[in-house]
């Protein structure tokens, strides 16, 4: 583990941080690039702890996932395009519709928006770091190894194929002897850790290393979406680990929580499981709701209209979404008072999501659109979340519900909810902080052309699922008989993914064409009033020369708003550069409190993770001694992270001149 | 400028105390473990509530040893709290001391509760009752295992010298989590010994 700080003698226990300017090229802008600088090579690439760097590792990786998903899914289409297909046997047919929801909801909509997160935290906080860099690198690494055990069992034809929410008794063993549901149950539990520890570091991240100035009032608009969902995760997600634990204790080891001769209740499952997955569902949309909030009102020429409603309808929102899980079980015969609270929650939660929309079109109507590529995906999700929206009231109310259970109808709602509302602002924010990612635009008219194909494929293969679960199609069917009146519709569905899916290639063409030749973006290109725009595009490892100091909620349009009281101050502030450091905060307010040592690049997070990764694969392949091994390495590299170092003045440094101060 | 930003005051360094990030973290890991026991906790109350079987299926629990057992634990709290008191007055041997005796209370307790374990009629696959008791039980004693290498290493990092008044952070936040780990006992303790009673 290497350590900057080794090389200075400011260990002192308290200081007096220096302030000054350090222009790019100047001596300490020089220190402190070589302070921040990541090794190259394997050695950079396994140890790093830059947020820049894993932010992009996030995106790229979960991107892979998108496409993998879709694959999936244009593989189905094919199957459903006619009537009696043979194209898949009923059994492939469920290990993918299983490896889809799967891939889609945990591998793709959650990590992807914490790759935003993580390259734009710091940079918008004004920080030099996330709270936790280490921590950071480990959350990557355990989705990435999730990832791979979730689908090391596909290519076997093994995958898990009891759909993503796994209901026992089919996911149990009297059902379902494979490892299928092993490598579901073990790879949840697995990827929960990284969710865990992400939204940990996301959460301390913005209680204490917000540039000095910065009070609550003052943090960009999306930070409260990631955050909020961040909150939920740290509740939510201990409910599906254990729920999945369970069922694996119950098909290893004999015990009887679901087992339903012997007394265990699958209700139990569903409780759990959804106890989770509704809180779930808005920590994939909140946040990128949050992209939108941040990014429509730069094309729009104005700020946000009411961002305190937004941001506190952010959190009603994710309040409300934990007491609504049981309308996901509205037809297993719970009693008609639960039936009825559920039902009204569910509508209720209609309040603060429309409180968000009123705001977005307020912001179009206040403000002067500019029709750039992002404005169109922005103004594109605002029409389709309302499409999600007023859907999803109709399966809020139960009798409407029994009708529409399991039928394609609720298919139909749950697209225009996660495509709309986490891909349409994903890809949106792509188009808008590629310049910030690599220092160049993406191509405009690529971009209109991949907005539109995308739109009109997305609405042409979606829409017509709410027709075909009106006329009673089931879900999860892998074909049907030519004279159930289903034939149209499911052609036009097919055709319009495949339109939906060309208007994704045409992204990524734009990505890749666009990283090649794509005109080069200088710092601010949208002229936008938020903090990561002050900097060069892309980033200094370091992401700031000073900290800065903030006045305002928009502090690059602070001349033209005139909003705060005084001005931010972007070019002289603390410098921090005896080491890795930055600068700690108070929670509310924002007044420096503390300097923090950062760490170092490590391999120790790459370490534990992959020893735990391969205990976990012991478990799932009854190695017990390999397991016993593995664990072993886990608390080793574990205690090897934990050890007070003296450079980060965890423990107490060798030398001491300032005994005195830190008495007095 | 109206909000000037106050430059000349002298900030601490590194891991101090709960202006720590590691405190932080801590309490954050805190509440993702207290929601865990607490779904563990409702999964043993639903399935209580729904079930037709005797329950606790051999009859209601003898309480001495178990309350013997909370008390040990308890003791453990008041002792790695003193310890943490002692090492900010910089009375390194009695902080020291204190956490040897909160190892101590600490094994004894796992000691204990693993003799509980063996006297039960029943396993984890014999019934239901038998499925939770053993799951909810070994949730806490595998947290209470973790508890005890956090505290073996705290004394290990005591005697090299590594704390003093001035910086003791690793001490203030293994304290957070062992009482933590306790607290969540006090939870199980009633649910499965105390309220098995009253009904």
């Amino acid at each position: 583990m290497s350590n900057a700080s080794q090389s200075t003698p400011g260990l002192n226990l308290t200081r007096v941080p220096d302030v000054g300017s350090a222009p790019i090229g100047s001596a300490a802008e020089i220190r402190l690039a070589q302070l921040w600088e990541t090794a190259p090579g394997w050695r950079g690439w396994l140890s790093t702890v830059d947020h820049k760097e894993i932010g992009i590792r996030y995106l790229v990786t979960a991107f892979i996932f998108l496409l993998m998903g879709g694959t999936e899914a244009l593989i189905m289409r094919l199957q459903l395009a006619r009537p009696d297909q043979t194209l898949l046997t009923p059994e492939q047919y469920s290990q993918l519709f299983t490896m889809h929801g799967i891939t889609m909801i945990f591998l793709y909509s959650a990590p992807m928006l914490s790759g935003f997160s993580n390259y734009l935290w710091p940079l918008m906080l004004g920080s030099r770091d996330m709270a936790f860099p280490r921590l950071n690198a480990i959350s990557y690494w355990f989705f990435l190894f999730a990832g791979i055990f979730l689908y090391a069992s596909f290519p076997l034809g093994q995958a898990p194929n009891a759909g993503w929410f796994d209901y026992v008794p089919f996911a149990g063993l009297d059902y379902n002897t494979g490892p299928n549901i092993d490598v579901y149950a073990l790879g949840m539990v697995l990827l929960g850790i990284s969710t865990t520890v992400g939204s940990i570091n996301f959460i301390v991240t913005l209680f204490r290393t917000r540039a000095p100035g910065m009070s609550i009032n003052r943090v960009p608009i999306i930070v409260w979406g990631t955050f909020t969902a961040s909150v939920a995760n740290v509740f939510a997600i201990p409910s599906v680990s254990l729920v999945f634990f369970l069922l694996w204790l119950d098909r290893q080891t004999g015990t009887h929580f679901f087992d339903v001769v012997n007394g265990g209740k699958p209700m139990l499952w569903q409780h759990l499981f959804w106890m989770f997955g509704h809180p779930w569902v808005y920590a994939v949309v909140l946040p990128a709701m949050g992209i939108v909030s941040e990014a429509l009102p730069t094309f729009c020429r104005r700020p946000l209209v009411g961002y305190s409603a937004v941001a506190l309808s952010t959190m009603a929102t994710m309040l409300l979404g934990f007491g609504v899980w049981i309308h996901h079980m509205f037809a297993t015969g719970l009693p008609a008072l639960a039936l009825s609270f559920f039902g009204a929650a569910s509508m209720v939660i209609s309040i603060p999501s429309a409180v968000a929309v009123f705001a977005w079109i307020a912001t179009i109507w206040l403000g002067r659109p500019v029709f750039k590529t992002p404005f169109l995906y922005f103004a594109g999700f605002v029409f389709l979340f309302v499409v999600g929206g007023l859907s999803g009231v109709m399966t809020a109310a139960v009798p409407l519900d029994f009708q529409l259970n399991e039928t394609y109808f609720v298919v139909a709602h749950l697209h225009y909810v996660l495509i709309g509302i986490n891909v349409f602002p994903v890809v949106g924010g792509i188009y808008y902080w590629f310049p910030k990612f690599f220092g160049r635009m993406m191509n405009e008219t690529l971009g209109k052309w991949s907005f539109w194909v995308m739109f009109i494929g997305f609405n042409l293969g979606f829409f017509p699922m709410h027709l075909s679960g009106l006329l009673g199609m089931p879900r999860r069917i892998y074909t049907y008989a030519p004279n159930m009146g289903w034939n149209t519709v499911n052609m036009i569905t097919t055709l319009g993914s495949f339109i939906f899916a060309a208007g994704i290639l045409i992204f990524l063409a734009n990505v890749f064409i666009s990283l090649k030749r794509g005109a080069i973006a200088h710092s601010n290109p949208w002229d936008a009033p938020t903090l990561e725009w002050a900097i060069p595009s892309p980033p200094p490892a370091y992401n700031f020369t000073v900290i800065p100091f903030v006045a305002s909620r928009h502090p690059l349009w602070e001349d033209r708003l005139d909003e705060g009281s005084g001005r931010s101050i972007l070019d002289k502030g603390y410098l921090l550069m005896e080491g890795r450091e930055t600068i700690g905060t108070t929670p509310l307010d924002a007044k420096p409190d503390i300097i923090l040592k950062m760490p170092g690049d490590s391999y120790a997070p790459f370490l534990l993770a992959l020893s735990t990764s391969l205990a976990f694969a012991g478990l799932l392949l009854h190695w017990r001694d390999f397991t016993a091994l593995m664990s072993l390495a886990c608390t080793l590299s574990l205690t090897a992270w934990m050890w007070p170092s003296k450079a980060l003045v965890q423990c107490v440094p060798d030398i001491n001149q300032d005994k005195g101060a830190a008495h007095g | 400028m109206a909000e000037a930003m106050q430059t000349d005051q002298a900030l601490p360094v590194g891991s101090k105390g709960k202006l720590s990030s590691g405190w932080w973290g801590m309490l954050a890991l805190i509440a993702t473990e207290a929601s865990l026991f607490g779904y563990l906790l409702f999964a043993y109350f639903y399935l209580a509530s729904q079930t037709e079987q005797h329950w606790p299926p051999d009859g209601l629990p003898n309480l001495l040893v178990p309350c013997l057992n909370t008390l040990i634990l308890l003791a453990s709290s008041i002792s790695i709290w003193a310890s943490e008191r002692c090492i900010k007055r910089n009375r390194l041997r009695w902080s020291f001391a204190l956490m040897a005796i909160t190892f101590a209370l600490g094994v004894r307790f796992v000691v204990i509760q693993l003799n509980e374990w063996s006297k039960k009629t029943y396993d984890m696959t014999t019934n239901l009752y038998g499925s939770l008791y053993f799951t909810i039980t070994g949730f806490h004693l595998l947290h209470v295992i973790v508890g005890l290498i956090i505290v073996m290493m705290l004394l290990l990092w005591i005697a090299l010298g590594y704390f003093d008044d001035r910086r003791h952070a690793a001490i203030t936040i293994g304290g957070l989590y062992w009482q933590f780990v306790n607290a969540v006992w006090l939870f199980e303790f009633t649910s499965l010994y105390l309220l098995p009673y009253l009904y």
